[in-house]
């Protein structure tokens, strides 16, 4: 509660750029602009073949309430600021690299091993440090899902350095 | 009467039972967790549940949903901290009276009013879902778009998060289902030459990423939080007095909550405020709540689990989802090809009934496994996160791979993941991105159909009495939580 309160006071502070408020508004618009400007080289319906409204339209509606409605957010974030949580930890910003670190490795090398790399990864960054859980959580476990996929649900997996073990 | 008989088949179905039994212990065990819940952990079982028939399908998720609201008054009791935001109501007076050393008296009356209110709903879902669906009837394609229009901008009110952000979330959900080619004339939108798109965006991958994935990044700054427990000898039945002085608030929190779940998008978490602050309104000891009353865990757990039946109401009878389990029932009754409406009333009662038979047996199994087995469920909780949800990342990846056996699908999880985590984060809940995900094409589909109707006219929505009556209820919707926040400053 003190730690809100803290970041309401410092945002309050802060040049009307730098405010969370502002911040999320300004991404909302910017992206529903894009995508609104993409929406003019949508194909174009022959009126003997349209029906009701071009495929365009719809999603053009779409945005522009978006954007209307996100500068309604802001402007009453004026007067009554959001409230925002504290930091973010470092735990955070490394799970959120633990994703990446996944899809460079699913990409690359193999499905099942950046399964295991995320959650030790993850396992570990959380003050995990007990190395039968560190091995639970990314051998044992990945081997019973990948089991339970490919024999009880039939499943194949993308090919991969470890997974190619498995199935050549 | 025949129809009702069908409501016993999973009784006489020895498959059906294990799935019951399955999906009323998982749900005990998501609803215990905090930060799971049946929501999540129905987007999480979703994608295996391809693997069982429709019935199967929908009883496993249905089971998961009642004894997953039910589970969250186990930890809102024991460790203060609700397993479900359906069971926030219930932490006032639980947690208060279990430090009292009555941890097993208030999990007592959790457990009966929980049941009480979820028997009640189904009953309401019996009598109540066939007649909405005849009523259905008459809806043409403007109806359909005005009911969709009505639906979500009840997404206004919803507990979470502020009416415009809800309507925003909404929206954008709507705008994810026009990705890939238009249904009615195969135009590519928002593809950009990327052939994976051009199906669209399924629901399982965004579903699980905005419940599941966004969820283990919240509890990766929660890692600080230490949970205080209470000790629990063993789950105590209410007393007479207990009941004399709850059976009044245990009926009304019932109708309360079967209400407030028929809405279209509101669910066990505004029933269960509303039901706590009624008990209050109508108690003989108002001074009491918040200090452990045991009309005020009554008041809270009957209503949030009367809420599971009436959900289930717009959902089965009309396709609109009640709250933010039901959408993921809806996404599984999608993906298994069923598609709600009178037409399922008509066609396939037994799949119907058989649902609802479920949801009555799911009541009385988490009743049987809360009172024996509370305790057990309660030692859950000290599974460390560090473990589990690594363990649930991989559940995730692998279900949501399952599908349609593609990579694609589990980037655009980890991206609906990430993106749920800052939505939640600046307050913009994500229940309402799925919903309108579920019922974007509903709304273009039979806008665009009805304006064929109109011969582009949109006036002409005016002249339908059902399409103004629900465009006048939109307006209400809208303007309710406008009246509610001048009124609260008042």
């Amino acid at each position: 509660m003190n730690n809100v309160r803290k970041q309401k006071r410092a945002n309050k502070s802060l040049p009307f750029f730098f405010k969370d408020e502002f911040k999320v508004s300004f991404i909302i618009v910017f992206i529903s602009i894009i995508l609104l400007i993409s929406t003019f080289s949508f194909d174009i319906v022959p009126p003997i073949l349209n029906r009701g409204i071009q495929p365009a339209t719809f999603p053009k509606a779409l945005l522009i309430l978006i954007i209307s409605l996100t500068l309604i957010i802001y402007y009453l974030s004026i007067k009554n600021p959001w409230k925002i949580g504290k930091k973010l930890p470092k735990t955070f910003f490394l799970t959120l690299l633990s994703f990446l670190i996944f899809v460079i490795i699913s990409k690359t090398l193999d499905f099942f091993l950046a399964i295991s790399v995320l959650s030790i990864f993850v396992s570990y960054n959380w003050g995990e440090r007990r190395i039968f859980y560190l091995l639970l959580v990314s051998i044992i476990f990945p081997i019973l899902v990948f089991i339970f996929f490919e024999t009880i649900l039939g499943l194949r997996f993308p090919p991969g350095i470890i997974t190619n073990l498995y199935y050549y | 009467m025949d129809n009702l008989l069908l409501m016993l088949t999973p009784l006489f179905s020895s498959k059906l039972l294990i799935v019951l039994l399955f999906g009323t212990l998982f749900g005990l065990i998501l609803g215990v967790l905090p930060g799971l819940g049946p929501t999540t952990g129905g987007a999480l079982i979703l994608p295996f549940t391809m693997t069982l028939d429709p019935l199967s399908a929908i009883v496993l998720l249905t089971s998961i949903y009642c004894a997953g609201t039910y589970g969250g008054a186990i930890t809102a009791v024991l460790i203060n901290t609700p397993g479900t935001p359906a069971a926030a109501a219930t932490c006032l007076d639980g947690y208060p009276l279990a430090q009292k050393g009555e941890a097993g008296r208030a999990l007592g009356m959790a457990t009966v009013s929980s049941t009480v209110g979820g028997i009640f709903s189904v009953i309401i879902l019996v009598f109540f879902a066939p007649l909405l669906a005849k009523l259905a009837y008459e809806f043409g394609q403007p109806e359909y778009f005005a009911l969709a229009i009505f639906g979500l901008t009840m997404l206004s009110s919803i507990g979470e998060g502020s009416p415009i952000k809800n309507l925003i979330a909404g929206a954008f959900g709507i705008l994810i289902s026009t990705i890939g080619k238009d249904f009615m004339t195969s135009i590519d939108r928002f593809t950009y030459g990327i052939n994976e798109l051009s199906v669209g965006i399924g629901f399982i991958p965004v579903v699980v990423g905005l419940f599941a994935i966004s969820e283990m990044l919240t509890q990766s700054t929660l890692l600080d939080q230490v949970f205080k427990r209470v000790a629990l000898k063993a789950v105590k039945l209410p007393t007479k007095d207990d009941y004399k002085k709850t059976w009044k608030t245990i009926l009304r929190s019932s109708g309360i909550g079967s209400f407030i779940g028929v809405l279209p998008a509101e669910g066990g978490t505004v029933a269960s405020l509303i039901g706590y602050s009624e008990a209050k309104r109508f108690s003989k000891n108002p001074e009491e709540f918040g200090k452990g009353s045991i009309e005020g865990i009554a008041g809270a757990e009957a209503a949030n689990n009367a809420a599971t039946g009436g959900a289930m109401v717009p959902t089965l009878a009309l396709g609109i989802p009640g709250s933010a389990t039901t959408a993921v029932i809806l996404t599984g009754l999608i993906i298994h090809g069923v598609r709600p409406g009178p037409d399922l009333f008509r066609e396939q009662p037994d799949f119907l009934y058989g649902i609802f038979g479920a949801m009555l047996i799911a009541n009385v199994l988490f009743f049987i496994f809360g009172f024996f087995g509370a305790k057990v469920f309660a030692r859950i909780t000290l599974v460390p996160n560090k473990i589990l949800w690594p363990m649930i990342f991989a559940v995730s990846v692998c279900g949501t791979y399952s599908l349609s056996q593609s990579i694609i699908d589990v980037w655009i999880m980890l991206f609906f993941g990430v993106l749920g985590f800052f939505m939640r984060r600046f307050g913009f809940s994500v229940v309402p991105v799925i919903i309108g995900l579920i019922l974007g094409e509903l709304v273009e589909g039979t806008l665009r159909q009805s304006l064929v109707i109109f011969d582009g006219n949109w006036l002409m929505f005016l002249t339908r009495p059902i399409a103004l009556t629900f465009f006048i209820l939109s307006l209400i919707a809208l303007a309710f939580p406008l009246l509610r926040s001048k009124k609260q400053k008042k």
